[in-house]
This record gives C-alpha cells, sequence and structure tokens, in this order.
C-alpha cells in the first residue's frame, strides 16, 4: 500500500489549497528582518472591516481553499480575531493563528479555544531575555516564553517560529533546549529570507556558512534526542544553495494571500515588483483574482522564462525560484533567481557571501522596523 | 524515526490529536489535516485512519478492511505495513 501512495501529494489542482490572511500590518514589535513593506504604515486606514474577511472566507473556500493562516503585523491586535476563526471553522477551514504572542491574554486564548481554532505558530528569537529584546525592540522574551506555555496548557498543538540569522544562530542548542522544555510539537528554525526590512539590514543578518553548519549539526544532534516529541524543520538561506526555493510552490498554483488592504497576492512580499497592479478584493470576486486577474496570470505558466531557465531541465521543479528575488537582486522579475548557481546574476549572491567573510567587518547599525525609521516618499506608488 | 514500532492484533491505534481527518468535497478525497500541512489520502488509507479511533483493535480494522476490499487478498500486511509507517509519521499512536 505504501507503494501505491497512499500519500498522495497534493498539487491543488488549481486551487488557492493555503489561504493567508494578513488582518493588519500593524504590530507593536519593531524586528529588523520584517517581511512586511516598507512603507507598512500607510495600510492602517485601508484595512478591511470584519465583513469583508468574512466574504474573503466564504469565497475562499469555495474556491477549494482548506489551510487558512491569520498573519500580520500582529493579528491579534485585530478584535475580532475570534469572530473570524468561528466563521473560518464553519465554514471547514484548518485555522492558523500566526502571532508574536504579543496581545495574547489567558481569556483570548481560552475564547480561541472555544471557537475551534487549530493551532497556534508563536514566534521567538532567543533562548536570551537580553537578545530578544534586542532584536524585536520591544520587553518581549519573558512575555513570549509565558505565552508558550499558556498555549501549551491550553492544548494546542503549537509550531514555535525561530527566525535564524547570524545574531542567533550560535545559540540553536540553547532554543532547541528551550522548545524541548516548553514541549512544543514543532521547531521551526528559519533562516530568514532577505526581502524587505531584512534586505535592508542582509549585510548585517547573513550568517557564514560554518555558522549554518555548526547550527545543522545541533539540530540534527537534537532530532536524535527527541525523536517523535518534536519534529525539528531547519531551513538554510537560499543563499547558501546553488539552486533556488521552488518559491509558493509555483507563482499562483496553491497559495493566495490577501493583505489587509485587500490586494489579492501570489505571495506576501510581490508588491516590491515594479510595474505590477494590485487589484483587491472590494472590487473583485476571489474567483476573478485567483483564476483570471494579471496579476496571478504574470508568472503562473513558463511562458514568462527566460534562459537559462526556458531550457532548465529543473524548472519543474523549481519554477524559477522567486520573481520578487529576482527583481530585487537584477532588476528584472523575469531573470532567473540569482540564488541559483546557473544564473548569470549569481555573483550578487557571492558578493553577498564574502562580505560574511570579510576579516575587517565594520558593523552597522540595524534598522529597525517603526514609522519613521525610512523615507518611502520617493518610491514608486503602488 | 530509527526503531519501528510494530502493531500487535490487540493494539488500538488511534489518530495523533494534531491531525484532524475530513472529507473534502473539493478534492473528492479524504485528507489528513494537521499544523501547515494536508495530505490527500488514497481510498484505502482514508478507511484504515478512520478507524484509527482508539476503540479498534488492529484485528478488527483488518477485517473490517478485508470485507471492504475483497479482491486486495494481501491487505492484511498492508495495512500492518501501513499503519507502521504513519506510526512512524506521527499520525497515530499506539
Amino acid at each position: 500500500m505504501a507503494k501505491d501512495g497512499f500519500e498522495v501529494s497534493l498539487d491543488g489542482q488549481g486551487k488557492p489549497m493555503w489561504l493567508v490572511l494578513e488582518l493588519t500590518y500593524r504590530c507593536p514589535l519593531k524586528c529588523v528582518w520584517c517581511n512586511n513593506p516598507l512603507d507598512f504604515d500607510q495600510y492602517g486606514k485601508k484595512e478591511l472591516s470584519t465583513e469583508e474577511w468574512k466574504r474573503v472566507l466564504r469565497e475562499g473556500r469555495e474556491l477549494g481553499a482548506l489551510q487558512l493562516g491569520f498573519s500580520g503585523g500582529e493579528p491579534m491586535l485585530r478584535d475580532d480575531i475570534e469572530e473570524l476563526v468561528a466563521e473560518a471553522e464553519r465554514l471547514g477551514y484548518y485555522t492558523n493563528l500566526i502571532t508574536s504572542g504579543v496581545g495574547l491574554t489567558p481569556e483570548r486564548l481560552k475564547a480561541l479555544k472555544q471557537v475551534g481554532l487549530k493551532q497556534i505558530q508563536l514566534s521567538l528569537q532567543s533562548a536570551n531575555r537580553d537578545l530578544t529584546d534586542e532584536l524585536v525592540g520591544a520587553r518581549a522574551h519573558d512575555l513570549k516564553v509565558e505565552v508558550a506555555r499558556m498555549i501549551k496548557a491550553e492544548g494546542f498543538p503549537m509550531v514555535l517560529n525561530v527566525p535564524i540569522f547570524r545574531q542567533n544562530i550560535d545559540q540553536v542548542d540553547k532554543i532547541l533546549a528551550l522548545a524541548e522544555d516548553i514541549g512544543v510539537d514543532y521547531l521551526e528554525l528559519a533562516n530568514i529570507q532577505y526581502y524587505n526590512w531584512a534586505l535592508l539590514n542582509r549585510d548585517e543578518l547573513l550568517p557564514t556558512r560554518e555558522q549554518i553548519e555548526l547550527a545543522e549539526a545541533a539540530v540534527n544532534a537534537a532530532r536524535q534526542r527527541s525523536g517523535q516529541k518534536m519534529t525539528i524543520y531547519f531551513v538554510i538561506p537560499d543563499y547558501y544553495e546553488t539552486r533556488p526555493k521552488a518559491c509558493m510552490n509555483g507563482w499562483g498554483t496553491i497559495h493566495l494571500t490577501i493583505a489587509p488592504d485587500g490586494a489579492a497576492l501570489p505571495c506576501q512580499e510581490v508588491r516590491v515588483i515594479e510595474g505590477l497592479e494590485f487589484p483587491t478584493v472590494r472590487e473583485h470576486s476571489l474567483d476573478w483574482l485567483w483564476n483570471d486577474s494579471p496579476l496571478f496570470k504574470k508568472f503562473r505558466s513558463d511562458e514568462w522564462m527566460k534562459e537559462p531557465c526556458r531550457t532548465c531541465d529543473e524548472k519543474e521543479k523549481d519554477f524559477g525560484g522567486c520573481r520578487c528575488q529576482a527583481f530585487l537582486l537584477t532588476g528584472d522579475a523575469t531573470n532567473t533567481d540569482p540564488a541559483c548557481a546557473k544564473s548569470p546574476h549569481h555573483h550578487v549572491i557571492e558578493m553577498a557571501i564574502s562580505k560574511t567573510r570579510q576579516k575587517h567587518h565594520e558593523p552597522r547599525p540595524l534598522v529597525r522596523r517603526q514609522i519613521g525609521a525610512v523615507t518611502t516618499m520617493f518610491m514608486a506608488q503602488k | 524515526m530509527s526503531e519501528h514500532f510494530h502493531f500487535q492484533p490487540e493494539d488500538r491505534p488511534r489518530l495523533d490529536s494534531k491531525y484532524l481527518l475530513r472529507w473534502e468535497k473539493s478534492q473528492d478525497a479524504y485528507v489528513l489535516l494537521y499544523p501547515e500541512g494536508v495530505i490527500k489520502l488514497n481510498t484505502t488509507a482514508a478507511e484504515i485512519l478512520k478507524r484509527c479511533t482508539g476503540e479498534s483493535t488492529t484485528a478488527n480494522i483488518a477485517t473490517e478492511l478485508k470485507a471492504l476490499f475483497v479482491y486486495n487478498a494481501d491487505i492484511e500486511n498492508s495495512i500492518y505495513k501501513f499503519l507502521e509507517i504513519t506510526h512512524g509519521k506521527g499520525w497515530i499512536r499506539s
């Protein structure tokens, strides 16, 4: 039976299996690797209402969406999250809450359990109070650990997501021990991806190859130790792979993100690509946005591909990588993702890596995600 | 998962609480949902997992599956193999 495929992989069959609602870009934290847009503060007044989100939920389910993520910003800043989870559960989604933990009180946790929330993904940045607090720009470490224990006490399955970069990669051992102590079910040690705030700070955040190898060894040891109790994922940065990631499993194939203003996006970073239009659920049905909008059709097949992707025998595997990264690092979204060693632009990745090896590295300040940290006035209007 | 768990006829396997098994109309199939994941099941897998409630013994499950899939002579072996593999994946508990 194992041979005849009890685990049929889901290609979505053209359906948006994964729906992510970025309910708000508001967040009390100031993480230097945040993947929200640099002009995140422009979205506050445009946030969808409770009723508008409910319509998105209904239409998403009709399109065949199964997995649902409530994300942000910090989704707990919305006071209608319990109502939205209840509606999503009624419609038959598997509901995931993706949170920093700030605003997750025992009362709200109980309420979320009551309306049927299935699992919580909590972020934590280190095993050490001072380091976490410095990295997120707020006193958050103790609160996060407390929230983690509350989540387990309430009986939720929990994913602990730890973004990994140069500043915390050497304490992977301590993070593993803390996660085991809390009793998390899934630990994601995810090297960050370099977009938006993380890209601004990349030269300070990107770890060295040696650091990654040491961390990976610690993870392998922990896997032996914890057996089935905790599933550990270790995601290495695509900068150190010689092939690009199969970003979003292909453009517009299974992932659908709705931004706070209702824009339907093939991925949450896509607004970095200039020259695209981003229609919203306020003007269009989700069906049209997913199936027919020019945005979703743009890179859906492989007709847009240039060389070396077009004739590459691996194009079905990685779809040419990430369109956003291609645009950000080469200026053209139809180029091969430069993370690929076959890309004629791969040197931009090699240069970033070579900076991690510089002996006389002059530390630069990190830009925190906060209003006024950068001016976005001269960016292209989107 | 180095050591495999071997189910005995009297064991009562149950789906791990992190997993949710249900019929999904849009896929015309049973699906297994869990934190950040979906697995589409074929008919045999779904029929086994539906019975992993902690109530039925492995022997009972095998008897019922034999009645459902009479054309498959070797189904009993397949069931034990399936339980072993899915136990290794953490889908079911013993």
